[in-house]
């Protein structure tokens, strides 16, 4: 065996992910106790969701709003008549021995997610559609955990609503999967549908795999690969499984078509369940919930509350402020993060500050929040503005800018209040500038007759110094002209 | 008194009631003595709660005291069929699987019964899950039928019926998923009405057929099911397929007749084995509504003969579905078993009598993977053609009169094979895979003795006229008790 | 219509019905005679005929998104044959599907 890269010259991956993501609800898909994560075990129930005797399901508005936002952004049919259906299994997590979900009537169909890939070096922008076969909405589980002989069943899970996202087999390579992962992580936390926060398994993801000798039409024997819950994991397992598949068949096996676990601390897949276990879901129409009608009044409101997506805002991002790709890119990566430049453009009336602005948030102001999320910062957009405003202004140089930063991190105060309070005000009156530069001149004579003598690198070394004495409120600019004048005049 | 009391019907207890004539603990007292006294015989209550009931009267009595309006059921003894849950009251379905769970919430119907002064005398037998004709799939003791205790009261709501006949309940609430309500209550020699799909919620009630299910009142006289049907009717947002209607105004259809009105009798309905003497009674209503001013004329329902096939395979489906929820993990009994395959399959073949499994079993097999079209979309269709049938008859007649069931109430151990039992419930079947109203009346009895009932299907929704028609026959029938009000 | 026992055996495990052999025998011809009777159903013509899966025509009522009290998990937990920190407890879900 061979790296992955050569293996890769022969046999060409066939990937599929099929995403659950946990839709921003306060209460759950069929019942109204809470949603929530942390809470202490079954504290999150009532009668529809531990499935009691006599308890009937009542679908949540919410839901089918933030379901539809995605259904829109993705550009999918939508149903204007869709049916939730019963899959039947038993498992103790699983209170009714099914659960809701869609079958041959999903909310919506056909649609597709972006991946913006940057074209080589500073090649232009690629926007690559991964197809989307399906989104249907369906209820989650509870949780079991396993404790030697007996294993304990939370159902604070439970019921909570879950769309489901399938792709079509369109994905080549592990590495593809996991950007088309982040590509809809980004897009779900954009709308609003879904906070998708791993950690806490508001964003799963199984993945169904199989590899071909390139060329061939027909797809091989796939696996559904389960658990794989980070875009990490997703490339690794992946990669794994690949690696794995093409093992069996260049030793003449086939590969079982099967589902298999990721086992993360150990790297491997393990098969999950046994063969001759056959899965039969019985779907069928669930005669407790006639079917879901999208009406025109709900797609108007779905349309018209619809925030501007990542990729389009990336682009936009690169056209109308003239960011780099990947600058663009780190800007466009969290919808609060772009949220924050679009207000501080806003805020400064000047698209031309558009630059200076983000330059300022990706090196300083990301730096100080280190991972916090922006809305904590309090340094507004409008005080962003504001401090920028004043260097386009010569008002205060760049440098002496980054220090007024750190007073209003510090204060929260306005930049224009800490540059008058601390009398940082940029020193451009010629007289005043000439005669600190005559003052550096008359205390340097070495120096000066160095310079004289040919040496002019040594400006800096004089126009550092009028920095230096005007605690770096001097003109730069302004200063390295003049002390050129002087010392060539005289 | 006590006597007297118990055969009052509801109308007249929530009058006297109100009026002070006599307290809601009198009545309460009154039902539960005689509950005592005659139920060991005929076991029709799984549980008595003789404190909460209590309990719930004197409230009603404070309330009247303190110059609030009580409600339209004020101090009404009434029970409900054990497939219906009530809060802190041991609800079980007739099933072991089920045994002494209390379940934390009302169904809808029964909060509304309380809500309008009603009082909760205990839950009433009926077959384990409401699967049986009979009564006699209940896990836990038969039921007997108070006209003669060697036959059956007829089910699944058998208690409901035996209980109001026998003067231990005012009224009862039943669920009618093939008949249910209508067969018990024509073997009983009660009125039994079954709600237009919808009308009333099913919140609360333990599901067989989730698509079939209907909950709905039995009683001593029409006017009394109209009272307890007008309670528990309307919207209930935690039931999705209930209707988005107001409660019929059905107390103000009892007295408006039936001149002018055009009744079908369906041609199918006589055609196969009827016993005669309910044929007869039944063309004695159809005279009784002509002499009161009705139309009389035949109808055809063509797809009557694929009621029972289709039933068959939608309600095991829908029941096989609404069963898996039995494992032994949050309520209910569970099997001792080491492995978690065991405790579920071990808890379920313990806890469901054969009848239920036999239904899991169809069910299943009809859901099956590429079996489902042959099945439960082949039947859902022939569901869709027998619904047409009635659209059909109903642009020709304004309601239909048929028979409720093809005989009498049966013995005990009667029906040997499942399909015998299946067969008994071939005349009301069609009225739930339609999702009409449907309303049965005695129309006297047999030589023998035994009750027989004529059933009227209504339009969707159009419980009114319904009530009308029966109005009208009740007057020319009359209501009567059993022997020694089922006591002897 | 002839059923085999392998078939009902089949449908009563993925049913979770633990059946005894006399059991299972008695559900062959039971089972079978139901089937036969419910074939009635392939005599009718329903080409192009919309299952009916609701009685009354109605489309699905959506609730508001707004919660309501849970049940305390003493209640919640009330009825269960095994309960264990809060959870309900099961006999170990088999190490293949963990
Ligand atoms: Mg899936
Ligand atoms: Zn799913």
């Amino acid at each position: 065996m061979t790296d992955l890269a050569t293996v890769l010259e022969i046999w060409e991956p066939v990937i599929g992910l099929e995403v659950h993501i946990q839709l921003a609800t306060e209460s759950k898909a069929f019942s109204a106790s809470a949603t929530g994560f942390g809470a202490p075990p079954n504290s999150l129930t009532d009668p529809t969701v531990l499935g009691l005797p006599g308890a009937l399901p009542s679908f949540n508005v919410r839901a089918l709003e933030l379901a539809l936002r995605l259904g829109v952004a993705t550009g999918s049919k939508i149903r204007a008549r869709c049916r939730f259906a019963r899959k039947h299994y038993f498992y103790p997590d699983l209170p009714k021995g099914y659960q809701i979900s869609q079958y041959d009537e999903p909310l919506c169909e056909d649609g597709a997610v972006e991946v913006m890939v940057a074209g080589g070096a500073s090649g232009p922008l690629e926007r690559r559609k991964v197809r989307l076969q399906r989104i249907h909405l369906e209820e989650d589980a509870g949780k079991n955990t396993h404790h030697g002989t007996s294993s304990l069943v939370d159902l604070n899970r439970a019921g909570v609503p879950l769309c489901e996202v399938v792709t079509l087999p369109d994905l080549h390579s592990a590495a593809d999967a996991a950007e088309y992962m982040r590509a809809l992580h980004r897009l779900v936390r954009y709308l609003g549908v879904s906070e998708g926060d791993m950690e806490k398994g508001q964003l799963r993801c199984d993945a169904n795999v199989s590899v071909r000798r390139r060329g061939e039409d027909r797809l091989g024997t796939r696996t559904e690969l389960k658990n794989i819950n980070s875009f990490r994991f997703v490339q690794k397992a992946i990669e794994h499984e690949i690696g794995r598949q093409v093992r069996i068949l260049e030793d003449g096996g086939a590969v079982e078509r099967e589902t298999r676990l990721w086992d993360a601390s150990a790297g491997v897949s393990q098969p999950m369940r046994s063969k001759e276990e056959i899965a039969d879901y019985r779907y069928f129409p669930d005669p407790d919930l006639p079917p879901l009608t999208v009406d025109g009044a709900t797609m108007r409101k779905v349309i018209t509350t619809m925030p501007e997506l990542p990729a389009p805002k990336l682009e936009r991002f690169v056209r109308e402020y003239g960011l780099t790709f990947d600058d663009a890119a780190t800007l466009t990566a969290e919808r609060e993060l772009a949220d924050f430049l679009d207000a501080a453009v806003r805020a400064a009336g000047n698209g031309a500050l558009a630059r200076p602005m983000a330059s300022f948030m990706l090196n300083e102001l990301l730096r100080v929040l280190d991972g916090r999320p922006i809305g904590q910062s309090p340094v507004t957009p409008v005080a962003l503005a504001e401090l920028v405003g004043l260097v386009a202004s010569d008002v205060i140089s760049g440098k002496i800018a980054k220090d007024v930063f750190t007073s209003m991190w510090e204060t929260g105060d306005a930049a224009r209040v800490i540059v008058e309070r601390d009398g940082l005000r940029q020193i451009s009156d010629e007289a005043t500038l000439r005669s600190m530069c005559e003052q550096i001149i008359a205390d340097n004579p070495k120096q000066v007759e160095l310079y004289r003598a040919g040496k002019e690198s040594l400006l800096g070394f004089f126009v550092g110094l009028v920095m230096k004495a005007s605690d770096g409120k001097a003109n730069p600019g302004l200063t390295t002209e003049l002390m050129k004048k002087l010392l060539a005049g005289s | 008194m006590s006597d007297e009391l118990a055969f009052a019907g509801v109308v007249e207890l929530a009058r006297r009631v109100r009026a002070k004539e006599v307290s809601a603990r009198e009545v309460a007292d009154a039902f539960l003595s005689r509950i005592d006294a005659h139920d060991g015989a005929l076991g029709t209550y799984l549980v008595v709660d003789h404190d909460g009931a209590r309990a719930q009267a004197d409230a009603v009595d404070a309330a009247i005291a303190g110059g609030a309006d009580p409600g339209p059921l004020a101090g009404v003894a009434m029970a409900v069929k054990d497939v219906i849950v009530t809060e802190g009251l041991v609800t079980t379905a007739a099933s072991k699987i089920l045994a002494g769970w209390v379940p934390p919430y009302d169904a809808t119907a029964v909060a509304r019964l309380r809500a309008a002064g009603a009082v909760i005398l205990g839950k009433l037998n009926c077959d384990e899950f409401a699967m049986g004709s009979s009564n006699e799939r209940s896990a836990w003791k038969p039921c007997r039928n108070p006209w003669d205790r060697d036959r059956v009261p007829g089910g699944s709501s058998g208690g409901s019926a035996a209980a109001v006949a026998a003067g231990l309940a005012a009224a009862s609430l039943g669920t009618d998923t093939g008949g249910s309500i209508r067969q018990p209550a024509a073997f009983c020699g009660v009125v039994g009405f079954k709600p237009t799909y919808g009308r009333v919620s099913r919140w609360g009630a333990i599901a067989f057929a989730s698509s079939l299910d209907q909950i709905g009142p039995l009683a001593r006289s029409v006017g009394d099911a109209a009272r307890v049907l007008e309670v528990i009717a309307g919207l209930d947002p935690r039931d999705s397929t209930s209707i988005d209607q107001p409660a019929p105004a059905l107390e103000a259809a009892l007295a408006a007749g039936v001149a002018g009105l055009k009744v079908g009798l369906p041609r199918e309905y006589f055609e196969g084995s009827i016993d005669a003497e309910v044929a007869a009674a039944v063309h004695a209503a159809g005279a009784a509504l002509v002499a009161a001013g009705a139309e009389l004329c035949e109808v055809s329902l063509p797809h009557t003969r694929y009621a029972l096939p289709a039933y068959y395979v939608i309600a095991p489906a829908e029941a096989a579905s609404n069963l898996a929820r039995y494992d032994g993990v949050r309520f209910g009994h569970r099997a001792t078993a080491r492995e978690l395959g065991d405790m579920y399959a071990t808890t379920r073949a313990e806890g469901f009598g054969p009848e239920v499994k036999r239904r899991i079993m169809i069910g299943t097999y009809a859901l099956r993977a590429g079996y489902y079209d042959a099945y439960y979309k082949k039947a859902q269709q022939v569901r869709a053609l027998i619904k047409r049938d009635f659209d059909q008859a109903f642009e020709l007649v304004d309601v239909i009169l048929a028979p409720t069931t093809p005989t009498p109430a049966f013995a005990i151990g009667e029906k040997a094979t499942p399909l015998d039992m299946y067969q008994t419930d071939v005349f009301t079947l069609a009225c739930n895979l339609a999702g009409i109203p449907g309303l049965a009346v005695p129309v006297g009895a047999a030589t023998s003795g035994l009750p027989i009932g004529a059933q009227l299907l209504g339009r969707p929704l159009d419980e009114a006229t319904v009530v009308r028609a029966g109005a009208v026959i009740e007057a020319a029938f009359g209501t009567k008790r059993p022997p020694a009000g089922g006591a002897a | 219509m002839v059923l085999t026992r392998e078939e009902v055996a089949e449908i009563a495990q993925l049913a979770r019905l633990a059946l005894g052999d006399a059991e299972l025998e008695v559900l062959r011809t039971e089972l079978a005679a139901i089937l036969d009777h419910v074939a009635a159903l392939q005599e009718v013509e329903t080409t192009g005929v919309e299952p009916m899966t609701h009685a009354v025509p109605t489309m699905l009522r959506l609730r508001p998104d707004t919660v309501a009290a849970s049940l305390p998990v003493e209640v919640a937990l009330a009825d269960a044959p095994a309960a264990k920190d809060g959870c309900f407890e099961v006999p170990a879900i088999i190490k293949a599907a963990t």
